[in-house]
């Protein structure tokens, strides 16, 4: 005989019958069960199997205590995997399948394995994979563990909304303790909010007869409508499942199957915890057969699903006193025998389910055993706010002890299980009142335990771990609870040790001569049950978790057809038109050097740094000196970091005694920001200085090339472009229609660059002009990969990519500022360390590689010998010029700059091929065409 | 998630800050001589006290730099005040 569905009883609705299956037979269920009581009720007692020994496992728990009941569910077309079978509700149509067993739980062809258990203890993959390699057997190994599959096609709605809250009190817990003191606290006027993780409030009250002289289940009514009426807010089917810095509780609140839960950030001002008890397994050989299960769990069966779980149970307590169980389950039609574990041999027998068990030599026939080994307080979330526990000799059991601030435990949370003692420590609490009576606890012995007796003692029923494995871990020095752990996997299963902690403590406790509270507890962290990970995430997934920055040209690049990527942080074009990426850029580059290309480069910094202190300021930030600096002019410089490694380079720009504007690279706007408001801000007199970043109040488009003044005089600008008058790193400021206009002289191509900014209303006209004018003269748009050609053409440096953490300006060949300048500047006593002045440093040089071979591959080693090689260097930038109709590259070398000309190694994933060290310049080294 | 308060903005959540650095730290005047070991503990030493501790950040929406002190170990706020002198 096994489990059945009584008649009438319960809190389900009869009514409503709900079809699943499970392993591909069909059962039926009503609206209200869990997956863990329907499958009882149909009378499946193999609900899984376990992770390591794939034995049959049972349901154990009816809630968040149960390790073993976890399924795939499919439903509507979709997978759920690992699915709680104890707190996830039964709909329609539901198919289940067994996690960990193959074709089904009750016949798994790994159940095999459980026949190897002697050779299969804690540590064995450790031990046993060492040689030759680990690696070797990873994979088989791992392809073997692991519970659950994720299916490809996963529900693209199923995401999960978050929102934040606040309180006064939050109440977590909606049982006797919690209803009463969500109460107490509204009808004082406070702002309350009550969770709790059912459907419906008032925990196990509904098995008990009365309280305070009513009917249980009417008391519950009326404190859920004297706390509606008082603005008090209940959620229901919201779990607690952590606490944060500063209060914050993290709350899930569950949809209907299929839906991602609701993540609520709750800002609770002071939390009563009301959690509740478990009921903790005892340990005793065999004690993992199916149809063992927690005492408690057995009473929710009944009370809540209408569920018997057996009708020849034995009842196995271990101090526990009797509170009417026995009663209900006689009721029920069971024949019931209550036995107190004493301190002999216990057993229990049966193949794929049990049968009985033998106590003392009796044999004792049994279709169901229930275990109750003591009540544990839920004490998870007040460990996770940084409460202690202290060790209650009376119950066996930690109780919460010296309180986090702002929080109280009460109730059976608190190990307080008298309903008159909670009441009353609920209501004190409730109002932040102390409670002076010391409430009577639960009594219960300390957890027993028969070492050197035969057959096997689970622990840890998902992970396998028995008392041989505790045995083993204190054997070998593991004996301390957080090794225990991490040696045994004790405690690390999807329950996270809510049934197995106390027996795992207590078992090393004794193993080792120690007291419980010497050994002591692992520690509590969230999440309190497991949740999928978009509870987390929520929206920020995507481009929502990593916007992009846009240009306001957007909608232009694609009409011309823009391949947009990300660059530093923006959407960009990378190049234009369709076909092979690295051809179009190439053409676009040749375009630039033969015509004109047009390049969105608003992105380019716009920081503007003010005020009568503007100066001294500038020239402290830059490495280059900036006071000398005259105004309508445009400067190269780099930043530093303290240490002297080159933070940024840009150009700086002067556009009035007070005011510069600081040009900096396009992927590094707010960093630079940052550094230079808090410079400002620490040490400089912040009302003399003003810094503000106008990146994004400009579009500029810069022409370059050949025919670059063609197209600009084209425009019309109000403006004299002859060089006579705006020479190069010259920047002029004046108005056309009525709108702001910025021309700056300035090349990072090598070929004349006009940059012309205008805003980002004006942006579509001056576009449209400046490409009809551009394809006149066999011009257009290029992208950012054409650009990045024609800079490594000329040997400019992009910071971050041809400079690494260590480079510094004098490895760039910009050693004047360090040797002469005199006043103070970020960076200054870095540059004269022991690290900068090291011989050896790596400087950037150019590589060329011999007529007709390939290109270099960026990242690749300079090694100072083929056979045993020695890293000097790396490929910083790589490219094919269509201008020199051959690779490029630039690199940073040991001693570079005095090896132009050596030939050298380059090594690539095994691979080698040689290379001559030159200049980094491989195009118009002398500039003529700037001037052009 | 932590609340601290920017004195000019009020209560905000911590992803809205950044941390700067300790309080009191003087960049030394690299004018003069410094050695290579106070220089090394100017960039790289810090009290990491446990306990109470004053830290400057910076509270990234309105950009301003401010003093907190709070216990490193409990995680509570003890204060926090403005970086610049008041006027008068």
């Amino acid at each position: 005989m096994s489990a059945e569905r009584l008649t009438s009883g319960g809190k389900i609705d009869r009514g409503q019958q709900l079809s699943f299956t499970f392993d591909g037979m069909s059962y039926s269920g009503f609206k209200g069960d869990t997956l863990a009581s329907a499958l009882l009720a149909n009378g499946v007692r193999i609900v899984g199997r376990s992770f390591k020994y794939h034995r049959p496992r049972g349901v154990w728990g009816a809630w968040v205590d149960d390790p073993n009941a976890i399924f795939n569910v499919r439903l509507g077309g979709y997978e759920f995997p690992n699915c709680a079978g104890a707190t996830t509700y039964l709909v329609d149509g539901m198919e289940l399948k067994a996690v960990n067993a193959w074709p089904s739980a009750r016949f798994d062809v790994k159940g095999g394995l459980d026949l190897f258990h002697r050779w299969l203890g804690a540590g064995f993959y450790y031990k046993t994979f060492m040689w030759p390699d680990w690696h070797l057997f990873e994979p088989m190994i791992r392809k073997m563990a692991g519970l659950g599959r994720l299916e490809p096609g996963l529900s693209e709605a199923y995401r999960s909304d978050q929102s934040h809250d606040q309180c006064e009190l939050l109440v977590i817990g909606g049982g006797a303790a919690g209803l009463a003191a969500a109460r107490a606290a509204c009808e004082a006027g406070h702002n309350v909010v009550l969770v709790d993780d059912h459907a419906e409030m008032g925990g196990a009250l509904y098995r008990v007869g009365g309280v305070e002289g009513t009917d249980a289940a009417d008391w519950v009514a009326a404190q859920v409508n004297a706390i509606n009426l008082a603005g008090g807010r209940i959620l229901t089917e919201t779990t607690a499942f952590g606490v944060f810095d500063h209060k914050l509780v993290g709350l899930v609140q569950n949809r209907t199957f299929g839906e991602a839960p609701k993540l609520i950030r709750m800002r609770a001002g002071r939390v009563l915890l009301a959690t509740g008890a478990l009921d903790r397994p005892l340990t005793f050989a065999n004690n993992d057969l199916p149809g063992i299960m927690s005492l408690d769990a057995a009473d929710e069966f009944l009370g809540r699903y209408g569920v018997l779980v057996g009708r020849k149970i034995v009842i196995l307590r271990n101090g526990r006193g009797e509170d009417g169980i026995v009663d209900r389950l006689k009721v029920a039609g069971a024949d019931v025998a209550d036995l107190a574990v004493g301190e002999g041999n216990l057993s229990a027998y049966g193949r794929k389910a049990v049968r009985g068990v033998i106590m003392d030599g009796n044999m004792i026939e049994a279709d169901a055993v229930l275990v109750s080994g003591g009540r544990t307080p839920l004490v998870h979330l007040w460990c996770h706010a940084g409460g202690k526990l202290s060790w209650d000799d009376y119950s066996s059991a930690f109780v919460p002890a010296i309180a986090p601030d702002g929080f109280a435990a009460i109730g059976a949370a608190n190990g307080t299980f008298d309903i008159d003692d909670t009441l009353a420590e609920a209501r004190a609490r409730a109002l932040g009142q102390s409670v002076t009576k010391a409430a009577r606890r639960d009594p219960a012995h300390p957890p027993r335990l028969m070492t050197g007796w035969r057959g096997r003692q689970w622990i840890d029923f998902q992970h396998d771990v028995t008392l041989k494995d505790v045995e083993l871990s204190a054997r070998e020095n593991y004996a301390s609870v957080e090794h225990l752990k991490r040696y045994t996997t004790l405690g690390m299963a999807s329950d996270q040790g809510k049934t197995s902690n106390m027996a795992g403590l207590a078992a090393m406790a004794q193993l080792t001569g120690r007291t419980i509270p010497e050994v002591g507890t692992t520690t509590f962290r969230p999440p309190f049950v497991p949740l999928p990970i978009e509870t987390y995430h929520g929206h920020h997934r995507g481009q929502l978790f990593h916007p992009l920055k846009r240009l306001a040209l957007e909608a232009e690049h694609r009409a011309a057809g823009a391949a947009l990527c990300e660059y530093g942080g923006w959407l960009r074009p990378g190049w234009y038109g369709t076909g092979d990426p690295d051809d179009r850029a190439q053409d676009e580059a040749r375009m630039a050097r033969r015509s004109v290309g047009i390049l969105d480069a608003s992105p380019l910094g716009k920081i503007e740094v003010m005020g009568p202190d503007a100066e001294a300021f500038m020239n402290f930030i830059y490495y280059n000196t900036m006071a000398t600096l005259a105004p309508g002019n445009i400067r190269y410089g780099f930043m530093l970091t303290e240490q002297g490694v080159v933070y940024d380079d840009g150009v700086v720009a002067r556009m009035g005694d007070n005011r510069f504007i600081v040009s900096c690279s396009s992927s590094h706007v707010d960093g630079v920001s940052r550094m230079l408001e808090i410079w400002r801000q620490d040490g400089n007199d912040p009302d003399r200085l003003f810094i503000h970043d106008t990146t994004q109040n400009w579009t500029t488009l810069t022409l370059t090339g050949p025919k670059a003044r063609v197209v600009a005089k084209g425009l019309e600008l109000p403006l004299d472009l002859s060089p006579e008058v705006f020479p190069h790193m010259a920047i002029r400021e004046c108005d056309m229609d009525g709108n702001p206009l910025r021309v700056a002289r300035v090349s990072f191509t090598g070929d004349v660059s006009i940059e012309i900014s205008v805003r980002p209303s004006r942006a579509v006209a001056l576009w449209n002009r400046m490409c009809d004018l551009a394809r006149e003269v066999g011009g257009g748009p290029i992208g950012i990969e054409a650009l990045s050609i024609l800079r490594a053409e000329k040997g400019f440096i992009i910071v971050g990519k041809d400079t690494d953490g260590e480079t510094m300006p004098h490895d760039l060949g910009f050693a004047a500022p360090r040797m002469r300048k005199k006043t103070e500047y970020v960076g200054d006593r870095g540059l004269h360390s022991e690290a900068a002045n090291d011989p050896d440093r790596r400087q950037l040089v150019g590589l060329a590689v011999p007529a007709g071979a390939n290109r270099l591959t960026t990242g690749a080693h300079i090694v100072s010998e083929p056979v045993n090689p020695k890293s000097e260097g790396i490929v910083t930038s790589s490219y094919f010029s269509p201008t020199l109709d051959r690779p490029i590259a630039l690199a940073l070398l040991a001693r570079g700059s005095e090896r132009h000309g050596q030939t050298v190694t380059i090594w690539h994933m095994g691979q080698s091929c040689m290379a001559t060290v030159c200049a980094p310049c491989a195009f118009d080294s002398k500039g003529d065409r700037l001037h052009a | 998630m932590q609340i601290f308060t920017c004195p000019f903005c009020g209560e905000r959540n911590e992803t809205e800050f950044h941390f700067v650095g300790e309080a009191g730290k003087v960049r030394p005047a690299t004018s003069g001589e410094i050695s290579e070991s106070e220089w090394a503990r100017y960039l790289y030493a810090q009290r990491n006290d446990l306990g109470s501790t004053r830290e400057i950040w910076i509270h990234l929406p309105c950009q301003e730099l401010f003093l907190m002190e709070r216990d490193s170990m409990t995680m509570g706020v003890r204060g926090t005040r403005k970086l610049r002198k008041e006027n008068g």
